[in-house]
């Protein structure tokens, strides 16, 4: 009970939002790292995606993506891009911390994007191309906005994810919600472990709850509504 | 512009001048198969005829259709449209001029009817009013209500759905017309409804139409010609509907045609095209004398009434008595058979009838009877 209300002073006392090390400060650092880390995976992972999938090529690529994205984690990243990043002067923290987010968030992008634009009812693609479309067209008019509802799901799935993992860049001294965990853990403060778990989830959950009040705009009209939410997504 | 047909594009003047569509010893043998899926098929299809390419499964008919718009690519040959050497041209430039409605519609889910239809003539870069003029105009022509415009094929049946099919391929009023078996997934009363209406869109758009369906009865009610094709893509035969049941090339083509080729060419041929006999007819007040010389001329047991170029009715002979052939209280002729209806229901009408004969009107005048045996002998002969 104790705990609680403690949290609940730490939230409501104005120096924990203040400052260098505050919680507005972290929360923005967090939420601007895990944006532009998804922001860089969705660069990266959409265009051969859809290329391939647009080929109808590179099954195996995705299959064997998703499986890599399930088998490493996330931590192991970061010791591995942590060396390489000191090597390159790139010093401790935001560097490693962001390589980690970017591989964690393109599994799922590539993969659902590949298989979104490869099942499009493939009688449409075949009456856009019959209709006398070029390859180009056939991809801008019908593929991907045929294939939107499966490729937004996963970049709203990649957010969350990269969100709830960016706590990860604390362990290497990056800043960000992750240090009231570190931090909290190592000083046996239980209020800073919670108020950091607690902004993290809701920090995730807004992310999600924004992508589906944004998805009235981004979804082409006239797909059903069983369309849009039978819409699978590989992501772990 | 790189597609314009070469010199050597020009087709020979020798070859069927009026041959919108020519195939020429073309073969398609697809990768990691041993057996040609078509063989050395030449096929020529009139302007602005219905050409019905039916056969079995495996025999290569959606395959052949598909290489005149060059959706597969065929292995050897030459196709021509519209005196372009299809092989020749860009695919996109090939099919901007050939309208293509397939069998699951192929509409794109995430535009309006209005949009579907719009497709090539935005592709041709009409501009905008041209386009919204002929959307509307294609709206009508294939019988949708001017409000479907705005609405997504989600909210159509699959009769609209293939209306706007329909409409899409015709939108830039391409001189050819390709449907992969387009009635195949709507229910056996839309599809009839949806025969009837292609004929009518043809009498008014005179298309060059070529038409894939494994459907024997659709194919003979479609085609003006009927290509019958066997497994591996060989051209069995082709003709006229009538042709084909009248004379069948072999046994395969006899076969598919199916048991009751007979009953199938009645169905072809309008009572109008017989010439009708008055039948046994006499006149009210004609004597009993009379009445049994002409029963006895048709061997039947029964008179009709006629007065003025209006049927009374009919009566046996048994019930003339000794008097005269009454002007009222005759048995009605119930079937009343119009000179546009075919020998089929003809035929339906007779055996249904106790006369054991149709009589048939043109709207109120008599023309004529018609009897099983006269029916007989129009498809023996």
């Amino acid at each position: 009970m104790n705990l609680l209300s403690d949290v609940l002073d730490f939230f409501l006392t104005a120096q924990s939002w203040t400052g260098d090390d505050g919680l507005l400060i972290r929360t923005v650092d967090h939420l601007a790292l895990s944006l532009f880390a998804t922001m860089v995976a969705v660069a990266l992972a959409l265009p051969p995606a859809v290329w391939l999938g647009h080929r109808r090529r590179g099954a195996f690529l995705a299959v064997a993506l998703v499986n890599v994205g399930r088998a490493v984690p996330s931590f192991g990243i970061v010791a591995l891009a942590l060396p390489i990043s000191l090597r390159l002067g790139l010093g401790l923290g935001f560097w490693p911390t962001f390589v980690a987010l970017v591989a964690l968030a393109m599994p799922p992008v590539f993969t659902n994007t590949y298989s979104g634009i490869r099942e499009v009812d493939p009688a449409i693609v075949e009456a856009a191309a019959g209709m006398g479309m070029t390859d180009v067209q056939v991809l801008r008019t019908t593929e991907l906005p045929l294939a939107t509802p499966v490729i937004w799901t996963a970049v709203r799935v990649s957010t969350v994810q990269v969100i709830a993992t960016a706590t990860l860049g604390a362990v290497i001294g990056w800043g960000g919600l992750g240090r009231y965990l570190i931090d909290g853990f190592a000083q046996g403060n239980d209020v800073w472990v919670l108020a950091g778990g607690i902004m993290v989830a809701a920090l995730a959950l807004l992310a999600d709850a924004a992508f589906t009040v944004a998805e009235r705009w981004v979804l082409p009209r006239g797909l059903s509504s069983r369309d849009r939410s039978e819409v699978e997504t590989v992501a772990v | 512009m790189n597609n314009l047909p070469k010199l050597s594009a020009v087709p020979p003047r020798s070859a069927m001048p009026d041959a919108m569509i020519r195939l020429e010893h073309v073969s398609k043998t697809f990768p990691g198969s041993a057996a040609p899926a078509v063989r050395d098929l030449s096929l020529e299809v009139p302007e602005g005829e219905i050409v019905v390419l039916v056969g079995p499964s495996g025999c290569g008919k959606t395959t052949t259709l598909k290489m005149i718009n060059r959706i597969i690519e065929p292995t050897a040959g030459d196709i021509w449209v519209a005196g372009v050497n299809a092989i020749a041209t860009e695919p996109h430039v090939l099919r901007r001029q050939i309208g293509y409605v397939i069998q699951q519609t192929g509409l794109f889910p995430h535009r309006t009817v209005a949009q579907n239809v719009a497709t090539v003539p935005r592709l041709l870069g009409w501009d905008r009013p041209s386009i919204d003029d002929r959307v509307v105009e294609l709206i009508e022509l294939v019988g949708l209500e001017p409000e479907m415009a705005d609405r997504y094929p989600a909210e159509l049946s699959g009769g609209q759905q293939q209306r706007v099919g329909v409409a899409r391929a015709l939108a830039a009023d391409p001189p050819v017309l390709l449907m992969d078996e387009p009635f195949g997934a709507v229910d056996p009363i839309i599809r009839a409804r949806l025969q009837v209406e292609l004929l009518g869109l043809q009498a008014q758009v005179r298309k060059t139409i070529v038409f894939v369906t494994h459907d024997i009865d659709e194919a003979i009610q479609l085609g003006d010609q009927v290509a019958i094709l066997n497994v591996g893509g060989v051209l069995e035969q082709i003709g006229t509907p009538e042709d084909l049941l009248r004379e069948p090339a072999n046994e395969f083509v006899a076969e598919f045609l199916g048991t009751d080729r007979g009953l199938k060419r009645l169905s072809l041929i309008p009572v109008h095209a017989l010439d009708l006999d008055p039948g046994p007819v006499v006149a009210p007040g004609a004597s009993k004398q009379e009445s049994l010389v002409v029963a006895e001329r048709y061997e039947v047991d029964w008179v009709a009434v006629e007065s003025g170029g209006e049927l009374l009715g009919w009566l046996y002979l048994a019930e003339l008595e000794n008097g005269r052939v009454p002007a009222a209280d005759l048995r009605p002729f119930r079937t009343r058979l119009a000179a546009t209806a075919t020998l089929k229901e003809a035929l339906n009408a007779i055996v249904t009838s106790r006369a054991k004969a149709a009589a048939v009107f043109d709207d109120d005048r008599y023309l004529g009877m018609l009897t099983a045996d006269r029916i007989s002998d129009e498809i023996t002969q």
